[in-house]
């Protein structure tokens, strides 16, 4: 397995404490009535930063397309996108640049790097995420189709739809196929509704290469990421990738948004690890917190100076380009 | 003359070779078959899907972002429902991202009844397609109007529904398409029947195909008349031009309105016919509660109630969960002509 670097392993660190902070900043605001809603993916930082970072991050069939779901925030932003901007959404700021403040929190969406919007309805991306790597089948290059979604989705027809469209024969598609497993779908837990031992055991009834990680693990994450995606890049097949993650503050705000002390938190593992391989101090750490939750703070502070959106603009880009009512 | 069928297949082949049409897939789309109703047989893009019509439109919305251009295939609109909330998600995801993505892709899909299909194969979809904001919905009534239609729509920078009157897909029209051959098309461009000749067989394109467009959003005039507005798209249209002349003999003179584009509308057309007529009878398939009608009827006494001599009148489906094999069924389903000509007395019997 391919080891970590340490300056890379510092990196994942820092961009997952800012995540985190990110996230806990989120709920916040929501608490403090800055926003009507949150959902986001605090607890899968170890899976979702090292995905971020080795995306290859562009506009157009040569890069990466991504179709991700709600937890998403570390991916994005260790692929580098502002911190603020997903306040914006939380807010529902008119400068919003995911969606106008027409949609809730970490619904991103961001053409100029093929990240498609994300949805509320789970699972379609699995369906939507078939054109561009078909699309990128056809083009060749290393660009591909990366996808992702939670693990009580995959109950849902789209992702065996997923499955077979990636695997028909000569004609595979060139996808990252990935299941964060939280072992929750909102209030259920997985194990009264999934009989199957993996849901990556899925993969092998089409051909699919298929890989169960411990989503948690950096390194374990960092090392599975990069092999399946060169496997994706090279062979320009798919790969059914399922990383075991955590959920540390519940499905939603509508659960309270509570941190939950019986979830493994990854943070403080690899902190651990770091400290131990005296790359970073406890000192330290607490101090990249405190500057992180300050920033954070700030940006809070700076969104609420910002306008709501236009009433009038409720018509605006039904179509594309237009402006005002259509009709 | 071109069938709708030859007029849909001569499009889609001009789209490929000049309006980057990259992809015409779906059920049954490619070969063998090319398509149940022969409308995408010798395409070079056609290709064979999974039987799957949530993956089918899927797909489309993902090669739109991926920028290609793509027609995707729904075997019977019979089988769309299980995939409206994909058809939403086309819909909105220009409007969710505040004008961030667009969707250059469009959907074809048989609609309506006319070829005895019972519950599953009679189906209209308009009055479902016209609750999704986002789209552009379009429904030919003849073979010139497909081809420019789809022209359009394969042009457009939005998500587009291209619904095709099923009853009518191998008929003929009026009028020649731009740069379809005086006569001989079918030797040209349709697959032998023949086992042994369809093996190598290759269609032979007009060469002088154009880029003739039907603009979206324009309805046209087929029956000028002063006495009353009918409105009417698809299946039906032929029936109201019918029944038009029928009653012409009566003196009765009818003013048809194809209306070919279900959003946008042609609400100018239609208003000043309303204006001309002072009365107006809408007819579609459909089931008739919650009908694309009732919604012209309701911006028809909006706008023009003191201007109506009689009150506005909806012809549609009978709402009942499907449409009944036996012939008696069907044809007490569904508008017939004689159904279009009783509507268009009675309202002419009603004004004021």
């Amino acid at each position: 397995m391919t080891t970590v670097d340490s300056a890379t392993l510092l990196k994942i660190h820092d961009l997952m404490v800012k995540n985190r902070l990110l996230e806990e900043r989120l709920i916040t605001m929501f608490k403090q009535n800055q926003g009507f809603f949150w959902i986001g993916g605090p607890g899968e930082e170890a899976f979702n930063i090292p995905l971020g970072l080795q995306v290859k991050k562009g506009h157009g069939l040569d890069y990466d397309y991504l179709h991700l779901h709600y937890r998403s925030s570390g991916i994005l932003m260790a692929m580098g996108m502002d911190p603020m901007d997903a306040i914006r959404q939380m807010k529902n700021s008119a400068l919003d640049p995911h969606s106008g403040g027409r949609n809730f929190a970490g619904h991103f969406s961001m053409r100029k790097w093929n990240v498609a919007p994300i949805t509320s309805p789970i699972e379609v991306q699995y369906l939507v995420a078939i054109g561009t790597a078909i699309a990128q089948r056809d083009h060749g290059g290393t660009g591909i189709t990366i996808v992702n979604g939670g693990d009580a989705g995959t109950a849902e027809g789209d992702f065996a739809s997923c499955l077979v469209w990636a695997s028909r024969p000569k004609q595979e598609l060139p996808m990252l196929i990935i299941v964060t497993n939280n072992e929750w779908g909102i209030s259920t837990s997985a194990k009264t509704q999934h009989g199957e031992k993996h849901i990556a055991d899925r993969g092998n009834a089409f051909g699919i290469k298929t890989q169960v990680i411990n989503g948690n693990d950096v390194n374990e994450s960092f090392a599975a990421i990069q092999e399946a995606m060169h496997y994706v890049r090279t062979q320009r097949k798919p790969f059914l990738l399922e990383a075991k993650v955590s959920r540390l503050y519940g499905h939603s705000s509508a659960s309270g948004g509570m941190f939950n002390p019986n979830e493994e938190d990854p943070l403080p593992l690899l902190q651990k690890k770091l400290i131990a391989a005296n790359l970073l101090s406890a000192e330290a750490i607490e101090t990249l917190r405190a500057k992180y939750e300050e920033e954070l703070r700030l940006l809070a502070d700076q969104v609420k100076t910002e306008p709501q959106p236009d009433p009038h603009s409720i018509y605006d880009f039904t179509y594309w380009q237009q402006q005002g009512k259509y009709w | 003359m071109a069938t709708i069928a030859q007029a849909i297949r001569m499009a889609l082949h001009y789209g490929e070779e000049n309006l980057q049409l990259a992809h015409v897939f779906g059920e049954d789309v490619g070969l063998p078959l090319g398509g149940v109703f022969t409308a995408t047989q010798g395409l070079k893009t056609a290709w064979n899907s999974p039987l799957d019509e949530r993956g089918i439109i899927g797909a489309a919305i993902g090669l739109a972002m991926a920028g290609k251009r793509c027609v995707a295939e729904i075997q019977f609109c019979d089988y769309i429902f299980n995939a409206i909330d994909l058809l939403k998600l086309a819909g909105n995801t220009c409007w969710s991202t505040n004008g961030d993505w667009n969707l250059p892709m469009t959907v074809m899909t048989p609609v309506g009844s006319g070829i005895r299909g019972s519950l599953y194969h009679s189906h209209s979809f308009d009055a479902m397609m016209t609750h999704i904001p986002g789209w552009k919905i379009v429904i030919p009534s003849n073979p010139k109007d497909t081809y420019g239609l789809l022209i359009s729509c394969l042009k457009e920078l939005n998500p587009t529904m291209f619904l095709m009157p099923k009853a009518m897909m191998y008929l003929g029209g009026d009028e020649l398409i731009p740069g379809e051959p005086a006569s001989g098309l079918k030797a040209l461009i349709d697959k032998p029947v023949d086992k042994a000749a369809a093996e190598n067989w290759q269609p032979q394109w007009p060469p002088e195909l154009t880029d003739y467009s039907v603009e979206i959003g324009k309805g046209k005039i087929v029956r000028e008349g002063t006495d009353i507005t009918v409105v009417s798209y698809g299946r039906t249209l032929p029936l109201c031009a019918k029944a038009a002349d029928q009653l012409s003999q009566e003196g009765i003179k009818a003013e048809v309105i194809d209306l070919r584009s279900l959003w946008p509308y042609d609400w100018e057309l239609i208003s000043k016919s309303i204006l001309k007529t002072q009365c107006v009878l809408y007819v579609n398939e459909d089931t008739e509660v919650t009908n694309f009608g009732e919604h012209l009827i309701r911006r028809t006494v909006d706008e023009f109630f003191y201007n109506l001599s009689a009150p506005p009148k909806l012809l549609a489906g009978a709402f009942i969960p499907g449409v009944g094999l036996a012939h008696s069924l069907e044809m007490a389903s569904v508008p017939q002509l004689n159904n279009i000509v009783e509507a268009i007395r009675s309202v002419i019997a009603s004004k004021v």
